[in-house]
């Protein structure tokens, strides 16, 4: 796929481009609220994040047409920091991201996503689907019965108005809608000004306020790492996805880069760590969103929102804001991979499964796609370690056929595959469908072979491959002699 | 009289047989090629990219998807080109045959099951309404 060039990624869309950054403007201060109060900090913290990152993201990203702000993957994810040690620690720690983000795209690791199997990717997905909901059942807690009405009439105007008006974003208008109800008919349920204030001002630069000492470096190290990892694995699946529907291709190193100086400039900006969003790039490419412009400009129109709208905004009921994220929850899901989960090999479901479980137990996205990456490993190690030796005899000679990949994990089995104690006085070992991989490997060969000179017999080595003799003559072992 | 035909396939059993009509039809009149268009859903996008995470070319699964119809339509030997496209399919579908000036539109009746179509609406006959020129629904 083609790459669009810098020139044409800023001014070939102007008009789409303008329309769609209004539409994801809109849509973007819902999750934004929703995300920081996951969080634990103000909903400004996102505000400004999903601002600041939507406009630097706009010209250092890799990816034109998509869309980057504060996200519910990455809010999950520090919610202890912010609980334990404050909001300029989550400031620090989403510097030190975009530190990692930048080292990843400098040294062009993103060819390596593909050591990341399809099942701990879906795993990723639905997790992060399964986190955000139950992230949502707070709200209902100490709440009236009115909280569910108000639920159910958020999620039904966010899918049904679509089929009759599409002009605005069906999830503002619920929230308008649902807002206004609650300030007209005076329900009392809690408001976003229940959970933090909004500030009708423009993020300022500041440096965090935290020590700067080892203390420091080790208390938001294991996050900011956690959150890099995150935060490139949703991003560089955004990528993919925006590639796949607009047909153009994009620099994934770039975009790893971008998002990195993007995290750095919003940690310094007062916002929390942030990356490309799934729902709302979707929501910009069918709006008709293809360059950089609709980046820039969804968060330059969002910050004149919050300014000249911060006082409305605080009145917005969690209820909304809860339905909101439960629609966010549901199409995230991969509700595909549910129904496809029985034609899968039984480990790749396993896999998925292991992967959404231990999130949800750990509650930290990172180490369910380090748990499923681990486990994936080790099915392929043992299903790839399974060596065959079929025998033969021809005359005086006794032919073993040794069929696999020898390495490592293969080769304690394949020890006890002979009989040492035949009574014969040749042994053929043939190699031909063999590949020896480590010196485990060769060792393995040379102690069977060792084995049957002990016991008397002369052994021949046949058929070893080119690759497999090389490693042999490198580890100048003695099964060059024979 | 139809020269320019529009194909709109998802590889689904109806899509095929509206293939075969187009096929004859192509046959009927010299010089007369089909356009097969293939629309990827962008709603789809997610869940393509997803199960095609490590494979080389997500492009080749929607290939497959299309070859059987691309196979008859050689075996006949019609004039034939093949179009992917990106967006909603209904809309998609129609923005190309009145743009391009096509003659007429086949297209299979359903590749939904029917709560899909209750919610979705049925994409060929947003096609039968909108397109600007004759529109051939198969059963």
């Amino acid at each position: 796929m083609e790459q669009m060039s810098y020139k044409d990624s800023w001014f070939s869309n102007i008009k789409g481009d303008l329309l769609s950054g209004i539409v994801v403007a809109l849509a973007l201060i819902p999750e934004a609220i929703a995300f920081s109060i996951i969080a634990g900090v103000d909903p400004m913290v996102g505000l400004y994040a999903s601002f600041t990152i939507a406009v630097v993201i706009a010209f250092v990203g890799g990816r034109p047409g998509m869309i980057s702000g504060a996200t519910g993957a990455m809010a999950l994810l520090f919610i202890n920091l912010v609980a334990e040690h404050g909001l300029q620690y989550l400031l620090a720690a989403t510097i030190l991201t975009g530190i990692f983000e930048i080292l990843f795209g400098v040294f062009k690791l993103s060819r390596y996503m593909k050591f990341i199997p399809r099942s701990v990717m879906v795993g990723f997905v639905n997790a992060l689907a399964i986190m955000i909901f139950t992230s949502q059942l707070q709200h209902f807690v100490g709440e009236t019965w009115i909280i569910y009405v108000l639920v159910a009439l958020t999620l039904a105007i966010i899918y049904l108005l679509p089929y009759v008006f599409k002009a605005i974003p069906s999830t503002l208008v619920a929230i308008v809608v649902v807002t206004a109800i609650t300030i007209f008919m005076n329900i009392g349920v809690r408001t976003v000004g229940d959970m933090g204030t909004i500030s009708r001002t423009l993020p300022v630069f500041l440096l965090p306020d935290i020590p700067l000492n080892l203390d420091t470096l080790m208390i938001i190290l294991p996050y900011s790492l956690a959150l890099a990892l995150v935060g490139l694995l949703e991003s560089l699946l955004t990528a993919a996805i925006v590639d796949d529907m607009t047909d153009t291709g994009s620099n994934k190193d770039t975009e790893s880069r971008g998002q990195g100086i993007a995290n750095i400039v919003t940690g310094f900006f007062g916002g929390m760590a942030g990356c490309a969003m799934i729902g709302q790039s979707v929501i910009n490419v069918s709006s008709g969103g293809r360059g950089r412009l609709s980046s820039l400009f969804s968060g330059v129109f969002l910050m004149l929102l919050i300014v000249v709208l911060g006082d409305i905004v605080v009145r917005i009921p969690m209820a909304a804001l809860a339905g909101v994220m439960i629609m966010v929850s549901i199409s995230t899901f991969d509700w595909n991979s549910i129904k496809t989960l029985y034609l899968l090999p039984r480990t790749d479901a396993f896999v998925m499964i292991v992967t959404v479980l231990t999130v949800v137990l750990t509650h930290n996205l990172a180490i369910g796609v380090f748990t499923g990456i681990l486990l994936s490993a080790i099915f392929f190690v043992s299903k790839i370690s399974k060596v065959e030796v079929n025998s033969t005899l021809e005359r005086k000679t006794r032919i073993y056929k040794i069929r696999g990949q020898l390495f490592f994990a293969s080769v304690t089995e394949l020890l006890e595959k002979f009989d040492y104690k035949e009574e014969i006085q040749f042994v053929e070992l043939n190699l031909r469908r063999a590949h020896l991989w480590d010196d485990s490997a060769v060792a393995a060969v040379d102690k069977i072979i060792n084995k049957f000179e002990e016991n008397g017999k002369q052994v021949e080595v046949t058929g070893l491959n080119e690759d497999s003799s090389e490693l042999v003559e490198k580890l100048a072992n003695k099964l060059g002699s024979h | 009289m139809y020269k320019k035909i529009l194909l709109a396939t998802d590889g689904s059993e109806h899509s095929k047989r509206a293939g075969e009509h187009a096929i004859s039809m192509a046959l009927c009149t010299k010089g007369s090629k089909i356009e097969m268009v293939y629309v990827v859903d962008s709603d789809k996008s997610k869940t393509d990219v997803l199960n095609n995470w490590n494979s080389a070319d997500i492009g080749d699964k929607r290939k497959d998807r299309i070859r059987h119809v691309e196979q008859r339509m050689k075996e006949s030997a019609v004039q034939f080109e093949t179009k992917i496209l990106h967006g909603e399919p209904g809309p998609t579908i129609v923005d190309y045959s009145n743009k391009n000036g096509v003659d007429v539109v086949i297209i299979g009746s359903r590749g939904l099951n029917a709560l899909q179509e209750l919610v979705l609406g049925s994409v060929s006959h947003k096609v039968a309404k909108r397109a600007e020129c004759p529109v051939l629904i198969v059963k």
